[in-house]
């Protein structure tokens, strides 16, 4: 077993966890947050996406002991409790969502994909967030909430 | 899906990644992204008994200019390859094969080391580092070496790395007039075929040219019948049309997968080494 | 007294969804967020061959493990677990949730593990060993019906489930009497006959939610509590009652929030029974969740259909017949609907079309595979998809415009009710007005000028147009063996807030939001007054399920049926209240009051509180305001529209690039449009992902060649052009909404379409027809000249 403490959505969270447990495991079985979701086994399809220090990453794949140090910010600690963050409101008001599985992985890449470009085209949008998949969307509700927030940063 | 157990340690420096790993008698491995290997070691394709994490080793990530030469650190991810202004300026083509890596996910965790260690057949990063004719940076437990791309990478999943050494980063002289072409594999992202190219063009005359060719064959390999082709050839779209025409002819052992037959990839090869010679061209003056 | 606020009618508005506010912030709960306190851990090994009987297995050393509660092989299982039921009156063989002696596909389970989490499960599954006395494996349909290399169930010969089922003109009824002299005579009197085999392949479902189960049996109640992410709770407590033996009101099933469904989530699966087996076996909580890669081989998949194609036409362009040999590839086993899926393509082959004669068989034959059933669209667009093609294909034949061709061919608006050949009884439809509509969205004029101005360059652009309709809302309970109703409870609660139950188990449809918008109309108060409950059948007393896009159009008529009950009731009290004729009364803007004098009316919440104290009680009447019911309709519905599409193919590679998809769709009256766009485009979305990019592949040995994403392609937000839609409104006479349901109309027009556009694009290299997916080696040996005539690429 591994000691490990990581600032998680702004709170320093401390664990003793077997080395080979992932850090999605992490976060949603041992600090109970289970917005980030888990869709798939090879790092492809982007529902466990969480902020590590500061940048979108895939928490399925990257064990635990390897964010222990580091700053991870999930769905939960997006926006302060009873505001949404623009991305969050975009998602709302744009229809981005249907099953809402995928949904907080996409918002999180989301973050980092307007981050690094505030007024993406709709091109670089449809890249932001080619890490991450909907299967019920098609996408397009989702382009125009990231529209949304894009335009009200 | 869950990996076998291992144990976990993370070295502070170089020295200490190697000592770390000397110990392991055999059962250890680097982990820095873990992008290549955490998702082998999920399917349980990959089972170290340890990992030693060597992320935070400090001065292991970066690019640098120095001495006309390019230097980038063997833990820097492929975001920061893909953005990084000097790159842009003076060797755009490996930000953009750098940016078609994976995904953006897979770009901020990844590291051009350990694309290198791994050298997935398919991967994109190996067909730039001989078309770039990049030099690899090598730690052992007693002394570091240099290998040259075209000589580092060996078979599939093989390279000129011994189970005691590290890869600490690359070396390479900047290309501006150079380019990466990629056919997608629509699922993973991987390349079916990918080709880098890069022109050393003087008075509009190509004096010397390199391409790397994967994801058609058991590893990275050289077009050399290509560079041959264009040596001597004014820098002009014909040249590139000629010489990429016969390029790939004479590989044996083409991959075959349900992505692309070993025809079809064959074929590709000339389509996509012409694809990134004119880019290459675009960017010469 | 303060005026009340006007409210807005919010019935077929752009109403954002009351889902949202939790999803958006992570907080929804899908079954693997449940946690229960001594919850074991399940995890299933799997078999690594495609056909085999069990010689041994080898459970000790993972008995042996620190933390493994327990492990069951096949035949232990079957100590107190039955067979599997389907839902579908066909023969079936027998089959055992975990694999007793024979395994038949790759994934069958074999064992399972129970343990303290799913770490130490995982390792001990890993710890069983297995071996088996291999079997030859067949995974070619055609070749399986030769009865070669193997026979999968013995009690059916040449691996045939059924065989040469025949629906159509001339065929009765109970199917007994077959009488195809119709069909010959159109076939004798063509000018022209289009022959085509079409392989509709099969396809992974890919919910993003894999499945999962949570069982926690109660030994002191004798009651169990299932939550698993099904698309019908109310199915799964009827099958795991009789299962585990406990009646159904001693069974309690729960769809949480569920992370998309896609048909996959329509059948109980092994995985659901063994879990609530082995909870009440061990007396404790258990839970299973599916991982992706499992997923690839135990979810069903969906569609792989042949289709044989015969169309009859005078050269004029006046369709004569049709016949279509469809032959299913059904996998190892039928499941729930299995059988059932592709009765729906025969139903479906009359298309939009007067065609006066048709003549469709099905056989259905196993192969060592995952088990197909249900998927978006089931069975439908392949009805579509065959006759659309073969109508595609006449219309090149021809030289005709492929909307002309159609257009010629449209049942009229004037012959609604249409009963078909294939007897159904299309209840609207007015298709020219839809394809009116996509062909000016498109500029189908201007678009053919690009086309050809985009060749005349050397590229190659080309275009496609489909057709299509499909049946909806499917009812009356002749046509489902679970029933064809849906079922609403609405209370008004004492302090005038209302909550409804559905039996209609949402997974992304938005019924929490559409419902509401219904019933804040049918009663004037604020949306968000109203609690809309469901996916709990200890809440929801009974329903059926969200299937085959039936939420609206069954379910929201129940929902309004049972609103329409209770506000007469409460109509009675408000009367009594304002002493006046509960005729006169008007529900409005959170007031109950007289007609034409707002002023005097009492609030709806002052009504709701006198209900529950009524002094004094009106003659005649109960305390309370709460009543059900069960909508029943007479007819399923039948939505339509048209599909455009344009492609263009890299001459060089053969990647094919989708440029523009303009849908045009009628699926009646709309509550919502903004969330029948969000289903529209996501239909599309599979539709396109089928047409180009998706495709289960095995190899000769029965091995998952596809078996993750890094080889099964989900289409990404890069690979879709910017959808143009919009909708022609066709009311249906079948429910009082006259919404007639729009969760698969995506997955229809769009396939047929994108392959028009593909062989349009390469008409020049002499390609007829063109087999879905549309890899691109496949398109670049088009171009190459180099496979003209063989497999699809006639």
């Amino acid at each position: 077993m591994a000691q490990i403490s990581m600032t998680v959505n702004g709170k320093v969270r401390k664990g003793n966890v077997d080395p080979r447990m992932l850090l999605v495991h992490f976060l949603r079985e041992q600090l109970r947050l289970t917005g980030t979701h888990i869709g798939c086994d090879t790092t492809q399809c982007g529902a466990c996406t969480v902020l590590v220090d500061g940048r979108s990453a895939k928490s399925c794949t990257i064990f635990a002991v390897q964010a222990d140090g580091s700053t991870v910010t999930t769905i939960e600690g997006l926006a302060p409790d009873g505001d949404l963050h623009p991305l969050q409101e975009g998602f709302w008001e744009e229809h981005g969502l249907q099953c809402g599985y995928c949904t907080p992985g996409m918002i999180m890449a989301a973050v980092t994909l307007l981050k690094d470009n505030p007024k993406p085209s709709e091109r670089e949008i449809r890249e932001g967030i080619s890490g991450n998949f909907c299967r019920c969307t098609g996408y397009q509700h989702i382009v125009n909430a990231i529209q949304y927030a894009a335009n009200k940063g | 899906m869950i990996s076998t157990p291992f144990e976990y340690s993370r070295a502070t420096s170089l020295d200490d990644a190697l000592a770390k790993l000397g110990a392991t008698k055999g059962e250890g491995k680097f982990i820095a992204g873990g992008h290549s290997l955490v998702p082998l070691m999920k399917l349980r394709l990959s089972e170290p008994k340890i990992l030693i994490d060597i992320a935070r080793i400090p001065g292991l990530s970066g690019i640098r200019e120095k001495d006309g030469k390019i230097e980038i650190g063997a833990g820097t991810v492929h975001h920061d390859v893909a953005s990084s202004a000097l790159l842009q300026r003076a060797c755009p083509a490996l930000s953009d094969c750098a940016s078609e890596i994976g995904d953006p996910q897979v770009r901020n965790r990844g590291t051009l080391g350990g694309s290198l260690a791994h050298a997935d057949p398919a991967a994109d990063y190996p067909a730039m580092m001989l078309a770039l004719d990049a030099e690899i940076q090598v730690k052992g437990p007693a002394a570091s070496r240099v290998v040259k791309a075209s000589d580092f990478f060996q078979g599939l999943f093989t390279v000129d790395l011994a189970a005691d050494e590290i890869i600490t980063g690359i070396q390479f002289t900047p290309v501006k007039s150079a380019g990466y072409a990629k056919l997608h594999q629509r699922a993973s992202h991987f390349a079916i075929v990918g080709i880098g190219a890069a022109l050393n063009v003087k008075n509009g005359v190509i004096q010397s040219a390199r391409a790397g060719l994967t994801g058609a064959s058991s590893h990275a390999t050289r077009l050399t019948e290509v560079e041959k082709a264009l040596e001597g050839k004014p820098a002009t779209s014909a040249s590139v049309e000629a010489a990429a025409r016969g390029a790939g002819a004479a590989l044996e052992d083409i991959n075959s997968d349900i992505h692309g037959s070993a025809e079809y990839r064959r074929a590709m090869i000339p389509v996509f080494t012409e694809r990134a010679l004119k880019q290459a061209l675009a960017r010469i003056g | 007294m303060a005026v009340a606020p006007v409210l807005p009618k919010l019935v077929g508005q752009r109403t954002k969804r009351r889902e949202d506010p939790r999803l958006i912030r992570g907080r929804g709960t899908y079954v693997d967020d449940i946690a229960l306190i001594g919850m074991q851990h399940i995890v299933f090994k799997r078999s690594d061959v495609a056909h085999g009987r069990i010689r041994s297995i080898d459970t000790s050393a993972a008995k042996a493990m620190d933390g493994v509660e327990a492990v069951f092989t096949g035949a232990e299982i079957a100590e107190f677990l039955g067979p599997m039921p389907i839902g579908t009156p066909f023969p079936s063989p027998e089959h055992r949730a975990v694999a007793v002696d024979t395994v038949r596909f790759a994934g069958e389970p074999v064992a399972v593990v129970v343990a303290a989490d799913r770490y130490i499960a995982r390792d001990a599954a890993d710890a069983i060993v297995v071996t088996y006395d291999t079997l030859p494996a067949v995974v070619d349909l055609e070749l399986a019906m030769t009865g070669k290399p193997t026979v999968i169930h013995p009690a059916f010969p040449n691996n045939l489930a059924i065989a040469l089922v025949p629906s159509g003109t001339g065929v009765s009824a109970d199917g007994s009497t077959v009488d195809d002299s119709a069909v010959d005579a159109a076939f004798a009197k063509a000018e022209v006959v289009i022959s085509q085999r079409m392989m509709n392949q099969r396809l992974a479902p890919s919910a993003m939610e894999p499945r999962g189960v949570v069982a926690h049996f109660e030994p002191g109640k004798e009651s169990m509590t299932i939550w698993s992410s099904t698309q019908n709770p109310h199915i799964l407590r009827s099958f795991i009652a009789a299962l585990t033996g406990l009646g159904q009101d001693r069974v309690r099933a729960i769809a949480p929030e569920v992370g998309g469904g896609f048909g996959a989530k329509i059948n109980i699966y092994g995985e659901e029974y063994v879990t609530a087996a082995i909870s009440k076996r061990l007396g404790i909580p258990v839970k299973w969740t599916e991982d992706r890669s499992e997923a690839f081989v135990a979810t069903t998949h969906g569609r792989d259909i042949l289709g044989y194609v015969d169309l009859a036409a005078k050269r004029d362009g006046t369709v004569l017949g049709l016949k279509i040999r469809l032959i299913a590839d059904i996998g190892a086993y039928n499941m729930l609907l299995t059988a059932a899926i592709p009765t729906l393509t025969m139903m479906m082959a009359n298309a939009t079309y007067n065609i006066p004669a048709i003549r469709t068989t099905l056989t259905e034959v196993f192969t060592n595979k995952t088990p197909t059933d249900a998927y978006r669209g089931a069975g439908r667009p392949e009805a579509t998809y065959f006759v659309e093609r073969a109508m595609d294909m006449l219309a090149r034949e021809l030289k005709m415009d492929p909307a002309e061709l159609r257009r010629k061919n449209f049942i009229k608006p004037s012959q609604f009710p249409f009963a078909t050949q294939m007897g159904a009884i299309y209840d609207s439809g007015d298709y020219e007005k839809a394809l009116d509509l996509a062909l000016k969205n498109a500029k189908w004029d201007q678009l053919k000028a690009e086309r050809d101005a985009a060749r005349a360059q050397g590229r190659l652009v080309g275009l496609g147009l489909s057709m299509y309709v499909e049946v909806c809302g499917i009812g009356p309970s002749a046509a489902l063996p679970t029933g064809g109703w849906e079922h609403s409870q609405v209370t008004i609660e004492r302090d005038g807030r209302i909550s409804a139950t559905t039996g209609a188990s949402p997974h992304g449809q938005g019924n929490e939001t559409t419902f509401a918008q219904m019933l804040a109309d049918q009663f004037g108060v604020p949306m968000d007054d109203i609690t809309i409950l469901h996916g709990d059948t200890g809440v929801v007393k009974q329903g059926i399920g969200t299937f085959g896009s039936r939420s609206q159009a069954v379910g929201g008529a129940a929902l309004q049926m049972a609103g329409a009950k209770v506000k007469t009731k409460m109509a009675k009290f408000a009367a009594a209240l304002l002493e006046a004729h509960e005729d006169d009364l008007v529900f409005e803007n959170g007031m109950i009051s007289v007609k034409g004098s707002p002023a005097s009316g009492k609030s709806f919440a002052s009504v709701a509180a006198y209900a529950y104290v009524p002094v004094p009680l009106p003659p005649g009447l109960e305390p309370g305001l709460s009543d059900e019911a069960f909508f029943e309709p007479s007819n399923n519905t039948y939505p339509f529209g048209c599909h455009i599409s344009m492609m263009e193919i890299d001459r060089q590679t053969g990647e094919p690039t989708l440029l523009r998809m303009v849908a045009v769709d009628d699926a009646g009256n709309l509550i919502n449009p903004l969330i029948v766009e969000g289903q529209i485009h996501g239909g599309l979305a599979q539709g396109i992902g089928q047409a180009m990019i998706e495709e289960v592949v095995y190899n000769e040995d029965g091995q998952l060649m596809t078996g993750s994403f890094m080889d099964y392609a989900i289409p990404r937000a890069i690979d879709f052009p910017r959808f143009e839609l919009d909708a022609t409104v066709t009311p249906t006479p079948v429910n009082p909404l006259g919404a007639k349901g729009v969760g698969e109309a995506g997955t229809l027009g769009s396939t047929p379409s994108i392959v028009a556009a593909a062989v349009d694009a390469l008409s020049g290299f002499g390609v007829k027809h063109i087999d879905m997916m549309l890899r691109p080696e496949k398109l670049w040996r088009i171009i190459q000249g180099g496979q003209q005539g063989q497999g699809g690429q006639s």
